[in-house]
């Protein structure tokens, strides 16, 4: 993609906002972005999309400075609010909002109206190619597939040599399957061009595969940055735990610790299982929350022997249902409920069914010790 | 048949759409964009000429043409003439008389573009203009044609303000209404009878032209839907 290396890099973004909607929403976030995927994560209402608005320069941020290399695009100290249209910036909505009226090629070029007839055209068809949409060039976005439209969306921005590109949940109406494949283009794409992508998202799974830095965003603020396995795999937040996918989170109350151990013994609210978990900074009957992923706890069908984990206790099965290619089971534990993901081979093979006694087994470090969340 | 009277009713009506389209078209895109608090204040001047009496907006437009009104001064030393009694202040009062008809259906039109997609124009690097020519406008063509068609049809129709402003002169500002009062006047009545027939006619047919074209915009007044 030789038009494409014409691309001027301005390198980090960074981003130190303030933005008061109303008396009761305020976003308040400072982070950094360099080349590669930055996955911001949260529930809705949080604050994802106004951040890429405030980038874009949808939205004005109340104060603070938004900075692509040297290049200032807002800083309210210097009172530097750059237009929209200068920002050189790709930004896919949810929406995707492509030109209704226009053809393919025609929402495609719109962003390179200035360039060379012969350029433009070039940089159009090698676009329209690496995204797989060259033979619907003369159609209408109402007349292909949402996917399609998706590699329209990207292609219109991505043509343009954004010096970022925002992403605002794109894949989030596609099923897997052409969702990982416009993913594998999307990353072919910044392989050769190595820019900051934002990109938000309300799935751990995407933030998992995508992401060299995750942001959780919650409430307006930042609750956690850096990478994914530091973020997401030991979430020291309730809210971080319930976005990244921890399914069990029980409240409970510290019996006995074992400090040479680096463990202690929680018993579960409202039932008699105890459970061992790592080591917190907290003393016997502090109360505390617990986060488990559904995916980390094995079922047995008797009682397990020689195991490393340190938790088995027997629980019964209240009910299953199929989701896609997993069995998401409910299992009653003494008072406690779990959810529990198996394979629908693991169900066959242990022959799971409602009302059937299995145990659960838990390793003492795929208990996460959460805070309670701040609200 | 006032052949005369019906040549300059068209010609006054499409001069009239000429202005309005070049006129109202920034006011209604301003309309339908703008968060200024006193907007409301734009809305119900642009808006008047639906409430208020003709004669009473010919009235004002006449004493506001008049040589003792500064515009009127400037115009007659810019032209030699003054306004009243022309085409041109015909023309004018008719643009003013007409205006609502004009930019209501545009602005409600232009505020029924997608947002994202005026966002999204701006972040691909268009300029204002650019936006409004390659998205705003294709999209709200419907809008705009329904605007044309409905201030030529009301153009064609007025009469209390030409009277105020034009009089009844011949070949200048005698329209297509004002020759039929004369008819009546004079109990022409097949004469009055001819022209009022082909006015009815022609609105009808333009009306429905107009609606069977666009169903998305609709009534006459959308905005107030």
């Amino acid at each position: 993609m030789a038009s494409g290396n014409s691309a001027i890099r301005d390198g980090r973004l960074s981003v130190r906002i303030a933005y008061r909607r109303s008396n009761s929403f305020t976003l308040e976030a400072e982070f950094e972005a360099s080349a590669g995927f930055t996955m911001i994560l949260g529930p809705s209402g949080g604050g994802k999309t106004t951040i890429l608005n405030c980038i874009a320069g949808l939205a004005r941020p109340d104060a603070g400075r938004i900075a692509l290399g040297t290049r200032v695009l807002f800083d309210s100290d210097e009172r530097i609010d750059m237009p929209v249209a200068e920002r050189r910036l790709g930004y896919v909505f949810q929406n995707l909002a492509l030109f209704p009226h226009l053809t393919v090629e025609q929402n495609v070029q719109y962003g390179i109206a200035r360039v060379q007839a012969d350029e433009r055209r070039a940089r159009t068809m090698t676009m329209l190619e690496s995204f797989r949409i060259a033979h619907l060039i003369a159609r209408k976005p109402s007349e292909i597939s949402g996917g399609e439209r998706q590699r329209v969306a990207l292609g219109r921005s991505l043509v343009t040599n954004p010096a970022v590109i925002l992403l605002d949940e794109p894949l989030v109406a596609l099923d897997n399957a052409t969702r990982s494949k416009i993913l594998d283009d999307l990353r072919a794409w910044n392989a050769a061009h190595e820019i900051p992508i934002l990109y938000v998202t309300h799935s751990p799974e995407e933030a998992f595969a995508l992401g060299e830095r995750v942001l959780v965003l919650e409430g307006g603020r930042i609750l956690a940055q850096g990478m994914p396995q530091d973020v997401l795999a030991t979430p020291r937040h309730e809210t971080i735990a319930q976005v990244v996918g921890f399914e069990n989170v029980f409240d409970a109350t510290v019996r006995s610790i074992a400090e040479t151990q680096g463990t202690m013994l929680c018993q579960l609210d409202g039932s008699a299982t105890r459970i061992e978990v790592p080591l917190g900074h907290v003393g016997t009957g502090a109360r505390v929350r617990i986060a488990i992923r559904a995916g980390d706890i094995i079922v047995a069908g008797e009682r397990p022997h020689g195991l490393s984990a340190r938790n088995a206790f027997p629980g019964r099965v209240l009910s299953m249902r199929r989701e896609g290619v997993r069995v998401v089971v409910m299992i009653d534990a003494g008072g406690a409920m779990f959810e529990v993901h198996l394979t629908p081979g693991a169900i066959d093979a242990l022959r799971i069914e409602d009302g059937k006694e299995v145990w659960l087994v838990i390793k003492t470090y795929s208990c996460n010790l959460v805070e309670p969340s701040v609200r | 048949m006032d052949w005369s009277a019906i040549f300059l009713t068209i010609r006054l009506a499409l001069v009239v759409c000429a202005i309005l389209l070049v006129v109202g078209t920034p006011i209604a895109w301003w309309l339908s964009f703008t968060r200024w608090r006193w907007k409301f204040f734009v809305e119900s001047i642009v808006a008047l000429p639906l409430v208020l009496p003709p004669t009473v907006l010919g009235f004002y437009v006449l004493v506001a043409m008049g040589s003792n009104s500064p515009i009127g001064r400037w115009y007659q030393s810019l032209t030699g003439h003054g306004l009243p009694f022309t085409f041109e202040g015909l023309a004018i009062a008719s643009v003013i008389y007409s205006l609502p008809f004009a930019v209501q259906p545009m602005a409600a039109a232009f505020s029924q573009v997608d947002r994202n997609l005026i966002n999204a124009s701006s972040i691909l690097g268009a300029s204002r203009i650019r936006t409004f020519n390659r998205v705003v406008l294709p999209l709200s063509m419907g809008g705009v044609v329904t605007g044309f068609v409905l201030s030529f049809a009301h153009t064609l129709g007025e009469f209390g303000v030409v009277l105020m402003v034009g009089g009844n002169i011949p070949g200048v500002t005698r329209t297509v209404s004002i020759a039929i009062y004369d008819q009546a006047q004079a109990l022409d009545y097949a004469g009055a009878n001819r022209m009022a027939m082909l006015l009815m006619a022609f609105s009808f047919v333009t009306l429905s032209i107009t609606y069977s074209l666009n169903r998305r915009i609709w009534a006459v007044w959308p905005m107030h839907r």
